[in-house]
């Protein structure tokens, strides 16, 4: 007798995505769908998908779904949870959606505590539109748009957003994964559902930013852009959880 | 019958409730009504004003450029609505503030010291009801009573003991000779 | 029910919750911030959300998510924050999600002026958002309308699937006037099944989306939406027509400026000019037909704006340009007095 030891979750739909080969976007939705389905929340969830790489997410998943426009997720999320408390809802997010022209709407559910969750791909590029500098690419990455490398003098730094939003009274659970090696995708696996069920218990906002990759623009293999991920990118922005307090006395 | 009213003064003399106060006991009595206040940054401490339209017709522009009556409590607003009074029109003028008295003769004119009178009866910042008194003696477009019925309407519940000044105050309006 | 005397601002405010918005997200602007502060207010007590957005732009956002999720839900603003808001409005379009826009015009280009203006005529009636898309127009010209037309606007968006722009200004939005509010608890809304509002396991995932990256299927969506504005212009056209029967000069006016125009027909009919007021009340869809049916019988018309002419085009088009079209205008917040649009009326096509 067979036993089934790995499939696709429920909250998924079952068709082809369109990222490139070797793009981990796929890992992650993988991971989202799963918290949905390990919380059997998928009938209460309300996904909001941005414009950038992931714009198309809104075909992936199998909760109501909403496209946002760029940089607005977090604001259209919030009117979703204004109107349905109990729902769950989550935004799916680049670096240019979330931190550059979405900074304000980013930064403000943080300081409201809105009880929604960001999942955040930090990919330190522009993927859809081929390549171009995010707010999140390092010094001396070469873009489309920083050609020569990125200079502090030019373009300016990189933002670190759970750095950032631990800052916000309303953040409630703020971490930082990667998904380049099983293990650290088995963290940030713990890392979001533990977002969704912090949301779930109304504790407050929850974002999860993740390490990712884009070998397209790049101009790396798939196994060399994990590579990049430790030796460049984890070394400025450091995994681990940066704000936690669901474990704290509510009535404190 | 469409009569068209200016109130004019600092902001904090009460001049958009005074304005109010006649547009609210006028929709009592079965008129139209309009009040517009201006707005702007005059609001936060400059000169202020509100134009009030009572008629028995449907009400066309609510702006009044020139009134029937005028009713100023500081001199700037004395300078700018002299002029704009309609003919046999009335001014009706705070003399504590304004030490100044029209001219022309086509128009009557009602000097009345309201800061003064509200001062010497306790009633600080009253000069507003003070004056509304003289304007319902003269116009007599309300009696005594529909306007203090009126007034009372509009005042919430949890200020209702405001209404024992106001009723001071606009009877000593009202007397003024 | 008795009239009660209110402000513009406010009575859209009342009006709309007791039309069952329960949702308000807005930015604070002169001269329109009343309907926030009066939001702020009455919500909680009947169980409502109002929401002082972190800008225009993420308030529109958030009635596009409030909207998603099947709620009534508006946000008010004035010219300059409209022009924020208008990127949130094509996706509202572009995702057929009903809700209410208020603006309460200001002087304008730029930050402008705060006086009362009509400025906004050509971004509200012809490109609110980018893309083929439109937006129902509803230009009400006292506190009363203010009112009324906040329940139409809601409706004629839950039954066109369409965002609806209430379009006043800085007068309409400041005076007090008297008036009758549609009792409370009685609106009865609408069932929205495309409403994002979780599945519950129960029916197949809705998507509210405005991207369509196949242009035959985009074309299928516009031509369809378009489809459903011809519905609007057949079934909620508004004007209204004041002593036009005999009139030879034609006044064109809407919203505060149509009350000073009607001083004005009153004023010319004394001096014997037959004047007449034309009001359109829906500025999109415009109501060319009705405005046509006097293009014989007048010998001219006179468009009067508180803008530089933005409504001609609109007027000559629906008379196909059979009669002259004059106009009078003031721009930058300033007002004309009835005064004014006489001396208008006679200079331009006061025919004794």
């Amino acid at each position: 007798m067979s036993k089934i030891v790995f499939e696709r979750p429920k909250a998924l739909c079952d068709v082809a995505t369109h990222y490139c080969p070797g793009c981990t976007h796929g890992i992650v939705h993988r991971l989202v769908a799963q918290a949905i389905d390990d919380l059997g929340v998928e009938g209460k969830t309300i996904g909001v998908a941005p414009v950038g790489c992931s714009v198309f997410a809104y075909n992936y998943f199998n909760c109501d779904m909403i496209e946002a426009a760029h940089g607005r997720a977090p604001a259209v999320a919030t009117g979703v949870k204004r109107v349905l408390p109990d729902s769950v809802v989550f935004t799916y997010q680049g670096d240019g959606d979330l931190i550059a022209i979405g900074t304000a709407e980013t930064v403000h559910v943080g300081a409201r505590g809105e009880n929604i969750t960001i999942i955040f791909i930090n990919n330190a590029i522009y993927g859809m539109t081929g390549g171009q500098m995010a707010p999140t690419s390092l010094l001396g990455q070469k873009t489309t748009t920083s050609p020569y490398g990125r200079k502090k003098e030019i373009q300016g730094n990189p933002i670190r957003v759970c750095e950032l939003m631990a800052t916000l009274d309303g953040t409630a659970y703020c971490a930082r994964v990667a998904v380049d090696t099983v293990p650290h995708i088995n963290e940030a696996k713990r890392a979001i559902k533990k977002a969704f069920q912090t949301q779930i218990d109304k504790k407050g906002f929850s974002i999860i930013e993740v390490l990712s990759t884009c070998p397209t623009n790049w101009g790396l293999t798939p196994t060399e852009a994990l590579e990049w991920v430790r030796t460049d990118m984890i070394p400025h922005y450091p995994l681990g959880v940066y704000k936690d307090i669901t474990g704290e006395d509510e009535a404190k | 019958m469409t009569k068209s009213f200016i109130l004019a003064g600092f902001g904090g003399q009460g001049i958009l409730f005074a304005g109010r106060q006649l547009a609210a006991c006028g929709m009592a009595k079965g008129y139209n009504v309009s009040w517009l206040p201006s707005y702007g940054p005059e609001m936060r401490g400059g000169t202020c004003n509100c134009s009030v339209i009572i008629s028995d017709e449907e009400i066309g522009s609510p702006i009044v450029t020139n009134p029937n009556y005028a009713v100023v409590f500081n001199l700037p607003s004395f300078d700018k609505f002299e002029p704009l009074v309609q003919s046999r029109g009335t001014m009706f003028v705070d003399s504590t503030l304004v030490n100044k008295i029209s001219w022309r003769d086509d128009i009557s004119g009602y000097y009345i010291p309201a800061t003064k009178l509200a001062e010497d009866n306790g009633l600080v910042g009253g000069a507003n009801v003070v004056m509304l008194g003289k304007v319902v003696a003269v116009t007599k477009l309300f009696t005594r009573d529909e306007f203090l019925k009126s007034m009372a309407a509009s005042i919430p519940a949890s200020k209702a003991q405001l209404m024992e000044n106001n009723t001071k105050a606009f009877d000593i309006g009202m007397g003024y000779k | 029910m008795a009239k009660v005397l209110m402000k513009g601002n406010e009575a859209i405010a009342e009006s709309a919750i007791r039309h069952g918005c329960l949702h308000y997200f807005g930015y604070p602007i002169t001269p329109q911030t009343e309907i926030a502060e009066y939001m702020a207010k009455r919500m909680p007590k009947v169980g409502g959300v109002c929401l002082q957005a972190e800008s225009e732009v993420a308030a529109i956002n958030m009635v596009l998510g409030a909207a998603s999720a099947g709620a009534r839900a508006m946000t008010s603003s004035s010219s300059p924050g409209i022009s924020l808001k208008c990127e949130g409005i094509s996706y509202l379009i572009g995702s057929d999600l009903p809700c209410l826009i208020v603006n309460i015009q200001r002087g304008s280009p730029g930050l402008g002026s705060i006086q009362p203006s009509q400025q906004d005529y050509y971004q509200a009636t012809k490109a609110l958002g980018h893309g083929d898309s439109q937006v129902p127009v509803l230009a009400p010209s006292s506190v009363q309308e203010l009112a009324d037309l906040t329940g139409v606007a809601f409706d004629i968006g839950d039954k066109y699937r369409t965002p609806v722009m209430l379009l006043a200004d800085g007068a309409l939005g400041q005076m007090m006037e008297p008036v009758e509010l549609a009792p409370e608890g009685q609106t009865v809304l609408p069932e929205k099944p495309w409403a994002a509002n979780g599945h519950e396991n129960k029916r197949k995932r809705n998507i509210i989306n405005s991207l369509y990256i196949q242009p035959d299927v985009l074309e299928k969506i516009v031509l369809e939406r378009y489809k459903r504005y011809e519905q609007i212009e057949e079934n909620e056209i508004r004007c209204e027509n004041y002593m036009t029967e005999d009139a030879d000069v034609i006044l064109v006016s809407y919203g505060i400026t149509s009350r000073i125009c009607k001083t004005a027909v009153g004023m010319a009919r004394q001096k014997g000019i037959k004047a007449g007021l034309f009001r359109p009340i829906t500025l999109w869809p415009y109501p060319k037909k009705q405005l046509m049916a006097l293009a014989d019988q007048a010998k001219k018309f006179l468009v009067v704006e508180l803008n530089m002419g933005q409504m001609v085009d609109d007027v000559k088009v629906s008379i196909e340009s059979k009669k002259p079209v004059h106009f009078f205008g003031r721009t930058g917040g300033m007002m004309p007095s009835p005064g004014d649009v006489l001396r208008a009326i006679e200079s331009e096509g006061g025919v004794r």
